[in-house]
């Protein structure tokens, strides 16, 4: 803007004056530093350190084990890879449906009018509730006896009741009909913004060619809106990725182990079980290498296929 | 003519009838889990429990309630762990995130460069996994049994010094250099110049954080082991135990005390927490 500096330019001469800045803006930054150093950068070392050794809470080096903790989650015991694959199967589930459903509502509620304005309220009114709450809600309706609202509904039909939350083929559906649930507002909101950012133009063009309504929808507004369907992929996919409470809640990690997930491998090993700390370290390293591997993914092959303004 | 411009606006209206119908059938699905947990916490256990499930009580009846507000675990101190630890973090937030986003949006400083890229590298780091050593750092400083280890770890909020600065780098200059003249002092800056202009900004950031700590589960979960510095979100599951397994009837309702407070304060203020939702930081 102006050619105004608000401070003396840093030490080309040590005034005093200059000094005193510096430290000044230093401690306004320090507290903040300091923050994110105790409880986010001195963390993920302690977990690399944690996962070399065997023990417990109250004594976390108990044995030095080097890398015998990844060979066992990874190779020996199959538990880990198990929740990872259980994981995996809730993510590939998830993210498509939620991803395309939102799609699809923000693009239904498009237009600036009372009844769509009172349905996006409606909509985002479970992303403000409580995960914990959303999963006792939703545990109730699919309550395997008979006074639960979705056998309700089947016997009507005539079908027998189901146990929804503890059979191994609908346990994680379940869950994922929770989530979706949940997010779908949230998610369309976000969408919905992005869209309004769509100059009306482009619409007008694609009229006055004469082009249908799903050709408009597939050739012009998800280009358009690919940054933020490409940025809410990335987000969504490592979100789902750390489930946790909803799945602990609705099936406590289902029949035996088929929805367990692995922060709940982590949580269990860290604090329910006996010296295996290191286990959780393990699969928590693991864990944020995978998160970090999505990513870098999603960045590399999605880039191409994004379309920037 | 009346009659004329009245048709008129039903035919173009018509168009929109099956979507909005279609529309009203998808919202009243999404309700339906609010409206089902509302409706059994005001019936009986026996008519909760009743096959087939009635969508109206018979009976209605404020016998969970009564018997949630009888029982030995205290709902009060609950409600009060919540209201403190939110409370506590969103004051720890402002008070750690309001001086660093200012430096980093108005001062000039040696080392500017790497302070800011140390704090945006840690939105990169994820959070599932760091609970288990600052866990082990509280035990070790004897704060578990207290409220602490749900307010400190979280006073970073490194999303909001990243919007805040943003907002804060929209302030013309001009502004703060007569101020200066003026001999203004940097706190007086911060307070009467920068906040009021980023007031926006602010509200969505403490927004974010308050629903996100009153509805946390996890954090409490791992960083308590005592009653007594349990927030509501936990209490839930204190209720379900105490007796036949699931008294639904009761679950819901302590469902219900927790999940109205913010239905009600979305209910009166939905367009203004929604249009925070949608903030992108930019007037």
């Amino acid at each position: 803007m102006s050619d105004l500096t608000l401070n003396t330019k840093p030490a080309r001469r040590l005034t005093r004056k200059s000094v005193a800045n510096n430290l000044f803006s230093w401690a306004l930054v320090l507290p903040a530093i300091l923050f994110l150093a105790v409880f986010t950068f001195y963390p993920l070392v302690n977990l690399i350190q944690l996962s070399l050794y065997r023990g417990n809470i109250t004594n976390p080096y108990k044995t030095f084990r080097g890398i015998e903790n990844y060979i066992d989650i990874l190779v020996k015991r199959p538990q880990f890879m198990t929740t990872l694959k259980n994981t995996a199967l809730y993510v590939v589930m998830y993210v498509p449906i939620c991803l395309s459903l939102s799609l699809i509502f923000s693009v239904w509620l498009q237009k600036a009018r009372k009844m769509n304005n009172f349905a996006q309220t409606c909509f985002f009114a479970p992303h403000l509730v409580a995960t914990i709450s959303s999963a006792f809600m939703w545990s109730w309706i699919f309550s395997p006896e008979s006074s639960g609202i979705a056998n309700g509904l089947i016997r009507l039909f005539g079908f027998n009741t189901h146990n929804w939350l503890g059979s191994s083929a609908t346990a994680m559906v379940c869950v994922m009909i929770m989530n979706t649930w949940a997010s779908i507002g949230h998610h369309a909101l976000i969408f919905l913004s992005a869209l309004k950012s769509i100059p009306g133009e482009v619409y007008e063009a694609a009229e006055l060619d004469s082009s249908s309504s799903i050709k408009t929808f597939f050739k012009i507004t998800l280009p358009m809106l690919s940054p933020q369907i490409f940025l809410m992929l990335i987000t969504m996919t490592t979100n789902s990725f750390k489930i946790f409470e909803s799945v602990r809640q609705m099936t406590g990690g289902g029949p035996g182990i088929s929805t367990k997930t692995v922060c709940m491998f982590i949580y269990d090993n860290a604090f329910e079980t006996n010296n295996t700390l290191g286990l959780a370290g393990a699969a928590s390293i693991v864990l944020t290498i995978i998160l970090m591997l999505i990513t870098l993914l999603d960045f590399k092959g999605l880039e191409k296929k994004v379309h920037y303004q | 003519m009346q009659q004329l411009q009245l048709k008129r606006r039903f035919v173009n209206y018509l168009p929109n009838l099956f979507s909005d119908l279609l529309k009203i059938a998808c919202v009243l699905v999404f309700i339906f889990p609010f409206y089902w947990m509302i409706i059994t916490s005001f019936k009986t256990y026996g008519e909760a429990i009743q096959v087939p499930p009635t969508l109206w009580p018979k009976n209605f009846t404020l016998e969970a309630y009564h018997n949630i507000f009888s029982m030995s675990i205290s709902f009060w101190q609950y409600a009060q762990n919540s209201i403190i630890v939110t409370a506590g973090v969103i004051i720890l937030q402002c008070l750690i995130m309001i001086p660093a986003a200012y430096a980093f949006a108005k001062r000039q400083f040696v080392g500017k460069g790497i302070a800011w890229a140390v704090v945006i590298s840690a939105l990169m780091i994820p959070g599932t996994c760091t609970y288990v050593p600052i866990y082990m750092v509280m035990a070790k400083a004897g704060l578990i049994p207290s409220l602490w280890p749900q307010i400190i770890p979280h006073g970073c909020n490194v999303f909001g010094i990243f919007m805040l600065r943003q907002a804060f780098k929209q302030v013309p200059d001009e502004l703060l250099e007569s101020a200066r003249l003026d001999s203004a002092t940097e706190a007086q800056i911060v307070l009467r110049i920068m906040l009021p202009m980023a007031k926006a900004a602010l509200i969505t950031i403490c927004l974010f954080s308050f629903i996100g700590t009153w509805n946390s589960y996890f954090w409490p979960l791992v960083m308590t082991n005592n009653d007594k510095y349990r927030p509501l979100t936990m209490y839930i599951e204190r209720v379900q135990d105490a007796d036949v397994g699931n008294k639904w009837n009761q679950v819901m309702a302590a469902n219900v005390l927790l999940v109205g407070p913010v239905l009600l304060i979305y209910l009166f203020a939905s367009q203004k927490i929604i249009r925070a939702f949608t903030y992108n930081g930019v007037k």
